[in-house]
């Protein structure tokens, strides 16, 4: 039984697939011209961020507004944390108000599973440092299952700043336990140190690299990155790993594209790749609503069982 | 050795679904903007069938839909259901009129869900319900207008409908609490 969402490394395939068959089911609601079922009526969802976000922190609101629940966001810029406030304590006093989850994103590796420690009601993590993103991971997955009618057996390569990913890790993880084959694809100066212990194959040629792929996913390249030497030049770095439509013809020919946003057009993908038939950026949005529905429904239920 | 008790057998389920396919058209004086809506799992199925049985019967194709009303129901926080479908209704039913459609009408939250969910949908001009069984012991003010076997049970029974598209048979049983595994 779910009781937070922390990271897909310790997320049972079944509960993985319990999340992506739910989220498929509830998409339909989406397409409703009045998108609201009274499920989540009474409930309080809290929003925490400590980062910048756009699609992730709408997408769970959304998600629980549908829902009926009631959300309230929270920025760190603009809150106690400006005053010196721990992040437990913020948690804490949050909970005391009595709010029934928290979904939080926070620059620091193992904040959410710190904070879920401390609080008796759902964590749900939307981001954690370099660590995790697990409803990113679930999304995308739920995205290539509706294109390829399955995760088991595919070829996923993803392509860029792998080391800074947590996107990239929720996805290894989340695949490999669904029976797809993952490859990282970057720079050396972009991989992490100790990714020949992960399970997944390593290729610093993107053509090599993406070769016979079912699914191509390009990361954001974090321009700050640049700054540290890690990159030679932008303009390097998009021709050398750069998606392409020319790239792809060494791919499936049915091989989709996906990037989880923000996309830099021009540099990680191109727009004759973003913008044709291959990509699915949008759906992976609109996925990311179903899903966090879906997460939102199986930590909130079910109490007596919980 | 579980005491089981059928009930009801496939000709009878056949005969049952054939007289109510009877009862909805006589009703609404035709199949003219009737729309049949099945509730997930059982209820599906079976307004398939009472689709087939209306145009065998009229020569006009009546649309079925198919209802998951998990998000509606009033016991969510003691029971999430996991296996949740998805609903799919192939057309508007504003100012249709809407047969709900399900295999065993018992404490009636079900079809109040359903009714819930329905109006979300849309405002259909009337809903009515047809059921397989009656089994009595309703907690809210629901009846249904179209009723297979009035089926008298104690509310420790527990009533179970197989269909053929779900469970490769038509019956339907009583259990016996002390027989539940």
């Amino acid at each position: 039984m779910l009781t937070d969402l922390i990271t897909l490394r310790e997320t049972e395939p079944e509960d993985i697939r319990l999340l992506l068959d739910t989220a498929q089911s509830f998409k339909e609601i989406l397409e409703r011209p009045v998108k609201k079922v009274p499920t989540l009526r009474g409930r309080q969802v809290v929003t925490l961020f400590y980062e910048a976000s756009t699609r992730t922190r709408v997408s769970f609101e959304n998600a629980a507004k549908i829902m009926s629940a009631d959300t309230t966001s929270v920025a760190a810029a603009s809150s106690s944390v400006q005053k010196g406030e721990s992040l437990l304590d913020t948690a804490r006093n949050l909970r005391a108000m009595r709010i029934d989850c928290l979904v939080m994103r926070h620059p620091q590796s193992g904040a959410a599973h710190l904070v879920a420690q401390a609080l008796d009601i759902p964590v749900v993590n939307a981001g954690d440092g370099m660590h995790e993103h697990p409803t990113q991971a679930l999304l995308d997955m739920l995205t290539i299952r509706q294109h390829k009618g399955r995760l088991e057996g595919l070829t996923v390569a993803i392509v860029g700043d792998i080391t800074h990913s947590r996107v990239a890790r929720s996805n290894l993880w989340g695949l490999t336990k669904m029976g797809a084959k993952v490859r990282f694809v970057a720079p050396a100066t972009l991989l992490p140190r100790d990714v020949h212990r992960l399970p997944v194959e390593v290729y610093t040629d993107l053509r090599e690299g993406i070769e016979g792929a079912d699914v191509v996913m390009a990361l954001r390249l974090q321009q700050e990155r640049m700054e540290r030497g890690l990159l030679p030049s932008l303009r390097e770095y998009s021709q050398r790993w750069g998606v392409n439509a020319k790239a792809l013809e060494v791919t499936k020919p049915d091989c989709i594209v996906m990037h989880p946003g923000p996309m830099n057009r021009g540099v990680e993908i191109a727009d004759d790749v973003a913008d044709s038939g291959r990509s699915v950026i949008l759906e992976q949005v609109t996925n990311g609503v179903a899903i966090r529905m879906a997460v939102l429904y199986h930590l909130l239920g079910g109490e007596a069982s919980a | 050795m579980p005491t089981e008790v059928k009930v009801m057998d496939a000709h009878e389920m056949r005969r049952a679904l054939t007289r109510i396919a009877h009862e909805i058209l006589e009703r609404n004086k035709g199949a003219e903007n009737l729309v049949l809506v099945g509730i997930l799992r059982r209820g599906a199925p079976l307004a398939h069938r009472l689709s087939r049985l209306i145009e065998q019967i009229e020569g006009t194709a009546v649309p079925v839909g198919e209802l998951d009303i998990t998000l509606y129901r009033d016991d969510y926080r003691t029971h999430a259901v996991s296996d949740i479908g998805a609903t799919h209704i192939p057309v508007d039913i504003t100012d249709k009129k809407v047969v709900l459609v399900d295999e065993v009408i018992y404490t009636g939250r079900t079809v109040r869900a359903a009714i819930t969910a329905l109006m979300d949908l849309g405002r259909p001009a009337c809903v009515q319900l047809a059921v397989l069984i009656d089994r009595g012991h309703r907690e809210l003010p629901i009846r249904p207008d179209y009723v297979g076997k009035n089926l008298p049970t104690a509310r420790q029974e527990f009533v179970e409908v197989r269909l053929e598209e779900l469970h490769g048979e038509d019956s339907v049983c009583i259990r016996k609490p002390d027989e539940e595994r």
